[in-house]
C-alpha cells in the first residue's frame, strides 16, 4: 500500500501518481458516508480543523467544513474580513497565533500565490491549500480527477481540454499537473491574452480556438471568467468572450461521444458556458461538488495521519 | 605613518597583476615596488603581510540604497558604509529613493554629513531627476551638483515622460551629472512579481516580461542618439537589453550600462520556492539571460558591475510573495560573486576589477579606481581562497535579505583602507574609524 506521509497538501506538484490514486481511492471509500441517514463517522473525533479563508469562497469553504464535520472533527472558520488581518496583522503572525491554539489542520484560501507554503513553514499543523492566488487549487483538481475516473473508469489516455483564462487560473494549473501525472492528454484553449508563456513546458498542447480544441475530446473543463480579478484589457467585452470562447451546444457536438462537461463553479451562465450545456446531459458539474466533500474528507484523513492512526487511538 | 603592504598580488585595471609591495603614505599610494626594493622598517612603518592575498583598488559600487533619511530601520549611511568596507567596497553611490527623496540640496548635504560622521566608505549621492521622483519637473541639477551629487536618477520610479527624460539628459550633461536610468515600462510590469516565463507559469506568480526593460532601454538609446548626451542604464538583466546596448555602442551612441551580481549568478528557478529574498526588480531572468549578461560583461558591452544593494527588514520581506518588497542586499557578497566570474573564465582578474573600480569611477566622474603611484589609498586586501558558507550572522548590513545565505562563497576582504586609513579588518574591528 502506498503510504501518505505529507504534513501539508500545498499543490498537485508535490504528489506522485500513486499518491493521487491513493487519495482518490480513499475518497471513494468515504463517499458513501455522505449518503447515509446519519452522515457522520468518529474518525477524526477530537481533531481540530481551522478553515482560514482570506478570500471569499462559498463552495470550497462549505465543502471543507462539511468534510471535517462528517469525520467528527471540530471546525472553526476564519475569514479575512472578520480577523485581525484587517487590523494589519501579517500572515505569519496570524499563523503563529493559530498554531498557539494547537489545531491539527489549517485550510487556507489566500489571494497570494505561495501563501500556503509560507504558512506551512510557520506552523506545526498540516496545511491544506484551498486555492492560492493564481497558483494551485489541489483539492479542486483531485475532485475533478475523481469525477473523471468515476464516470470514465480511467484517466490514463483520456483527451481533456481546459478552456478559459489559463494564465490566471489555479484550477487550470492544478488540473494540468494532476491530469498529466495521471496520463491524460491535456489541451488548453482560450484567447492568447489568457495563455501564459511557456505553458507547453507543463506538458500540454495549446489550441487557442475552442471550436478546434474541443474536437474529439473526452472531457471539456470550462473555467470561470473571473470578473473580479480581470485586468480590463484581456478581452473587450463579455459579449465577445462568450461569442468566441463560450462553450455552447455546437461545440459539445464536436467533442467525443459521451464527453463530460465540467466547471469548477461558480458559473457565469451565458458567458463561459451556455445554460443548456451546464444543465445538459454531458454536465457533471454537480457531481463534482458531491465528490468535493469526499476528496476533502480523504485529504483531511490522510494528513491527520490515516496510516499512523490505525491501532493508535 | 607609512604602511608597507608586503608581498601581495597588486591588481590594477591598467597595469594588470604584479607581485609587488605597495607603500602608503599621507593617504596615497607612495610607491609600488618590486619585492625586496623597499627596506625601511622600524618606527613609523606599519607592515601588513599580504602574502597570498590580492591587493585590489577599493571597489566602487555605483548603485546602492542606504535608506537614510527615512528608513533607518533598514539601513543607515553608517551601517551601509560599514557593510561596504567589510565587503571591500570603498566608495558607494547612493540612490535617491529615501524618505524624503534626495531631490534637494538639504537631503544631499544631510547624506554627506552622515557619511562624514561614519568615516568609513566614501559616499557619492545620486539625486532625483524630478522633484519627488514624480516624473514631472526637473530638480535643481546645478544646486545638487554643487552640494555634492554626482548623478541623477529617479531609480525605481523611472521617468515615463520621454520629453522630461530628454531634457534631463541635456541638462544633466551641462552640470556634469551622470544620468542613470532604471529601465522599466511600468504599464507593462504592473502587478508582476517575477520574470514572466516558464517558472512564473509553473508556480503561478504574475510575470514581468523582459520586454518591459527592453522598451525603456530602446527609448533611452533613442534619446541619447537624439541629444548626443550620455545615458547610463542601471542593472541590465535581459539578453535583449544587452543586444540593444551592444548595437547602440557600435553605432556610437553614448550609452553605458551596469549589471548586478545576482543577474549573472542566479536565474528565475531560484524563485520557485517563493522565497521573498529572491524577489528583486528587475527580476531574476532565464538561464539564457544570465549567459547573455556574462557575454555582455566579457565583450565589454556591460561597463560596470554594481550591487543594487537594497536592504529590507522582515517587515517588508516576511510576507506573501506578492506583498513583499523588491530588492536584495549586495554589498556583503559583491566581491566573492565577482571573483566567481574570474574563476568561471568570463573575465580576467584585471578586467573584472576594472568593472568594479575604474569604470564606475569614470562613469560617475569621481577620483579613484586604480592602484598606481599617486592614487588615493582606497584599497582592499582579499583572500581569494577563503571559502565559507554564508550565514545570516556574517552579513554586516543592517538588513539580512540576501538570497545567497546558505551558499558557499569564495573570496573575502580581510582588510580595507580608505584614504590610507584602515577602516576594516576581518576580525571585525575598525582600528582607525572614529
Amino acid at each position: 500500500m502506498t503510504r501518505f506521509e505529507h504534513k501539508d497538501l500545498l499543490g498537485m506538484g508535490q504528489l506522485t501518481a500513486d499518491e493521487i490514486t491513493y487519495i482518490l481511492d480513499t475518497a471513494e471509500s468515504f463517499k458513501e458516508i455522505s449518503t447515509r441517514e446519519i452522515k457522520k463517522v468518529p474518525t477524526l473525533r477530537g481533531k481540530t480543523v481551522i478553515n482560514f479563508f482570506y478570500e471569499p469562497s462559498t463552495r470550497t469553504k462549505t465543502s471543507f467544513e462539511m468534510a471535517a464535520k462528517r469525520l467528527s472533527a471540530d471546525t472553526t472558520g476564519l475569514s479575512a474580513a472578520g480577523s485581525s488581518i484587517v487590523k494589519g496583522e501579517t500572515l505569519i503572525d496570524t499563523a503563529r497565533n493559530l498554531q498557539a491554539m494547537n489545531p491539527d489542520i489549517i485550510v487556507l484560501r489566500h489571494s497570494s500565490s505561495g501563501a500556503p507554503a509560507l504558512l506551512a513553514r510557520e506552523v506545526k499543523a498540516g496545511v491544506i491549500n484551498a486555492g492560492d492566488g493564481i497558483n494551485e487549487h489541489p483539492t479542486q483538481a483531485l475532485l475533478d480527477l475523481m469525477t473523471i475516473r468515476e464516470k470514465m473508469g480511467r484517466i490514463r489516455g483520456l483527451r481533456v481540454v481546459i478552456v478559459g483564462d489559463i494564465a490566471h487560473s489555479r484550477v487550470a494549473r492544478s488540473n494540468i499537473i494532476g491530469l498529466t501525472k495521471m496520463g491524460a492528454e491535456v489541451t488548453v484553449s482560450g484567447p492568447p491574452t489568457m495563455m501564459p508563456p511557456g505553458i507547453e513546458a507543463m506538458g500540454v498542447q495549446v489550441v487557442h480556438d475552442p471550436r478546434e480544441a474541443v474536437r474529439d475530446k473526452d472531457v471539456v473543463m470550462v473555467l470561470r471568467i473571473q470578473l473580479e480579478r480581470q485586468k480590463a484589457v484581456l478581452f473587450p467585452t463579455l459579449r465577445e468572450y462568450s461569442t468566441y470562447f463560450g462553450l455552447d451546444r455546437g461545440m459539445i457536438d464536436r467533442a467525443a461521444p459521451g464527453v463530460l462537461v465540467m466547471h469548477p463553479g461558480p458559473m457565469n451562465r451565458g458567458v463561459e458556458i451556455a445554460s443548456d450545456v451546464a444543465d445538459g446531459p454531458a454536465s457533471v458539474i454537480l457531481e463534482q461538488v458531491t465528490n468535493g466533500v469526499a476528496v476533502r474528507m480523504a485529504v483531511l484523513y490522510l494528513l491527520i495521519g490515516g496510516s499512523k492512526r490505525d491501532g493508535m487511538d | 605613518m607609512t604602511v608597507w603592504i608586503k608581498d601581495g598580488e597588486v591588481v590594477d585595471p591598467r597595469r594588470g597583476v604584479r607581485h609587488d609591495d605597495l607603500i602608503v603614505e599621507k593617504g596615497r599610494v607612495a610607491g609600488i615596488l618590486p619585492r625586496g626594493a623597499f627596506r625601511r622598517s622600524g618606527e613609523g612603518v606599519r607592515v601588513i603581510d599580504a602574502s597570498g592575498k590580492l591587493v585590489l583598488p577599493g571597489l566602487v559600487d555605483m548603485h546602492v540604497h542606504l535608506r537614510e533619511p527615512g528608513e533607518e530601520y533598514k539601513e543607515t549611511v553608517s551601517s551601509g558604509c560599514r557593510a561596504a568596507v567589510a565587503g571591500g567596497v570603498t566608495a558607494v553611490a547612493c540612490m535617491p529613493n529615501t524618505v524624503p527623496p534626495n531631490d534637494c540640496r538639504a537631503v544631499t548635504e544631510f547624506i554627506l554629513k552622515q557619511a562624514a560622521g561614519a568615516g568609513t566608505a566614501r559616499v557619492y549621492p545620486i539625486a532625483c531627476i524630478t522633484a519627488g521622483q514624480q516624473g514631472k519637473t526637473l530638480t535643481e541639477f546645478g544646486d545638487l551638483a554643487a552640494a555634492g551629487a554626482v548623478g541623477v536618477s529617479d531609480d525605481g520610479l523611472p521617468v515615463a515622460d520621454s520629453e522630461v527624460m530628454r531634457r534631463a539628459l541635456e541638462y544633466g550633461r551641462f552640470h556634469g551629472l551622470t544620468v542613470i536610468s532604471h529601465c522599466e515600462d511600468r504599464s507593462l510590469s504592473e502587478g508582476g512579481v517575477m520574470h514572466e516565463g516558464v517558472v512564473s507559469t509553473r508556480i503561478g506568480l504574475p510575470g514581468i516580461p523582459a520586454a518591459c526593460e527592453e522598451i525603456m532601454v530602446c527609448r533611452d538609446i533613442s534619446l541619447a542618439r537624439l541629444t548626443g548626451c550620455p545615458v547610463h542604464v542601471a542593472h541590465v538583466s535581459t539578453a535583449g537589453a544587452v543586444a540593444l546596448i551592444r548595437r547602440a555602442k557600435e553605432e556610437g551612441v553614448p550609452v553605458t550600462c551596469e549589471t548586478a551580481p545576482h543577474y549573472f549568478t542566479l536565474d528565475h528557478e531560484a524563485v520557485a520556492g517563493y522565497d521573498t529574498r529572491t524577489k528583486v526588480n528587475p527580476p531574476l531572468r532565464t538561464p539564457e539571460d544570465v549567459a547573455a549578461i556574462r557575454q555582455g560583461l566579457a565583450d565589454g558591452t556591460i561597463d560596470a558591475i554594481a550591487t543594487d544593494h537594497a536592504p529590507h527588514s522582515p517587515l517588508e520581506k516576511e510576507l506573501e510573495f506578492d506583498r513583499a518588497a523588491f530588492g536584495m542586499i549586495g554589498l556583503d557578497t559583491f566581491l566573492p560573486l565577482v571573483l566567481q566570474l574570474v574563476r568561471d573564465g568570463v573575465l580576467d582578474l584585471p578586467e573584472a576589477v576594472r568593472k568594479c573600480t575604474l569604470n564606475p569611477s569614470v562613469l560617475l566622474g569621481i577620483e579613484g579606481g586604480g592602484l598606481e603611484e599617486g592614487s588615493r589609498a582606497d584599497l582592499t586586501l582579499v583572500d581569494p581562497e577563503m571559502e565559507y558558507r554564508l550565514r545570516e550572522e556574517d552579513l554586516v548590513s543592517k538588513s539580512k535579505n540576501s538570497p545567497f545565505i546558505g551558499m558557499t562563497l569564495k573570496g573575502r576582504a580581510v582588510l580595507t583602507m580608505v584614504g590610507g586609513r584602515i577602516v576594516w579588518e576581518r576580525d571585525g574591528t575598525h582600528p582607525d574609524s572614529r
